[in-house]
């Protein structure tokens, strides 16, 4: 079941001569169960892709559904409600609030949404022990280290019945253990269940994707996967030894 | 340890990434007795002929493990030779190469990953960092690309400067 789908989506900014096309007919779907990662010099539209999916910013031209609604057909409240509770974002400056406690980052899209505050509290706790991050959640983000903030910020992403995540360098400045961990986790989450877009210049983050699609100058180029079984790897080439 | 088992304990440790001849390992095996860093034992009732390392084979291990590898031990980098053949060659596509490799090099960094996210053990450590290894050299081939990309974006071709003696075979090469 196709959680995410792009249809023919233009998006340009401002008009007439200075116009610029940051997509130009971009069709992409994206099924559960699936990380798709995007790759792409910058300029080539990655970040208007990932803003385009996740409701944050409107096609020019084109359709963006998720999860079987139809963006263009929302209303702002009804767009808003859809993007707290269905999509969770990780961006690269992680957006957590220096001033609340991780458990309360955590909780904070359930909060909003009007949820009672025992059960998001339980909510963050269990998303916390996911990423493990178990005795963390009473710790400010000033007390955690970089990886654990990305964890945070990924268990905040992941928090509710989320079915779209959307990843922009989730890995920011991690060393490359820590960004490792990262990336595991978040190929976990979607094989849970969800859906994936992680937009990375890193080769090896992409390598965590079911697919790697190259967008450059706002069209995408190529696809590479989806793999083949993975036992198929191991075989001598040639098939016999 | 005679030549299956040496066979089977090199590939427990790299996880078969580098499968083995058996008739490589004797060759091998026979190469190290010539030069005195192995010796034969006794053969056993299966009729396996185990071999031992010897003082001068510990010396020689240890050197080898001590001493890095130079660049230049290494095969010459196809894919480089190519690109540059390339960039000369009129009426070759470079883009269009460079994207073809670099999809196909993403695909094989993609395969390693999931091997990779397969092999969580502890145990797998020696297997893990083979695999690293080969996820870093596959990485670093895309980078360069991408910085190959960056730089032919910026790439006006010189007029082409073909040695006299050359000019005829090129044009007749271009004319097939």
């Amino acid at each position: 079941m196709s959680i995410l789908e792009l249809h023919d989506v233009h998006r340009v900014h401002g008009s007439g001569p200075t116009a610029v096309h940051a997509l130009r007919g971009v069709s992409l779907t994206v099924e559960e169960g699936e990380l798709v990662a995007v790759m792409g010099p910058s300029g080539s539209g990655k970040s208007t892709l990932l803003n385009l999916a996740g409701g944050l910013d409107r096609p020019t031209k084109g359709e963006v559904v998720v999860d079987g609604t139809v963006l263009g057909g929302c209303s702002r409240r009804a767009l808003a409600a859809l993007r707290r509770r269905r999509i969770g974002y990780v961006f690269q400056d992680l957006n957590l609030l220096a001033a609340l406690t991780a458990a309360e980052n955590v909780a904070l899209p359930l909060e909003l949404d009007g949820a009672r505050l025992h059960q998001t509290r339980r909510a963050a706790l269990a998303a916390l022990a996911e990423v493990d991050l178990d005795g963390y959640g009473q710790r400010f983000p000033d007390e955690l280290s970089g990886g654990q903030q990305q964890r945070v910020a990924i268990a905040r992403a992941l928090i509710g019945e989320r079915r779209l995540v959307l990843a922009d360098e989730p890995t920011g400045a991690l060393d490359s253990q820590t960004g490792d961990a990262v990336l595991r986790l978040l190929r976990s989450k979607v094989d849970a269940g969800a859906a994936g877009v992680l937009v990375t210049h890193e080769a090896r983050h992409a390598g965590w994707a079911d697919r790697v699609v190259f967008l450059r100058d706002g069209v995408i180029v190529d696809t590479s996967g989806p793999l083949d079984q993975p036992d198929a790897l191991l075989a001598p080439p040639g098939g016999g030894r | 340890m005679h030549g299956y088992q040496l066979r089977a304990a090199f590939e427990e440790s790299i996880g078969g990434t580098w499968p083995l001849n058996i008739g490589q390992v004797y060759t091998t095996l026979s190469r190290l007795e010539r030069d005195g860093l192995v010796r034969p034992l006794a053969k056993s009732e299966e009729g396996q002929r185990p071999y031992e390392i010897t003082d001068a084979g510990r010396a020689d291990l240890a050197a080898w493990f001590t001493t890095p590898i130079g660049r230049t031990d290494r095969p010459r980098d196809e894919l480089a030779i190519k690109l540059a053949l390339a960039l000369t060659t009129p009426g070759v596509d470079v883009p269009a190469v460079v994207q073809a490799q670099r999809s196909a090099t993403m695909r094989t960094l993609q395969e390693y990953t999931r091997l990779k996210a397969r092999a969580d053990q502890p145990a797998d450590l020696a297997w893990r960092l083979v695999l690293d290894a080969m996820l870093f050299q596959a990485e670093a081939e895309v980078r360069w690309l991408d910085h190959c990309e960056a730089s032919l974006v910026r790439y006006s071709p010189p007029p082409l400067r073909v040695p006299q003696a050359a000019q005829e075979t090129a044009t007749e090469a271009s004319r097939r």
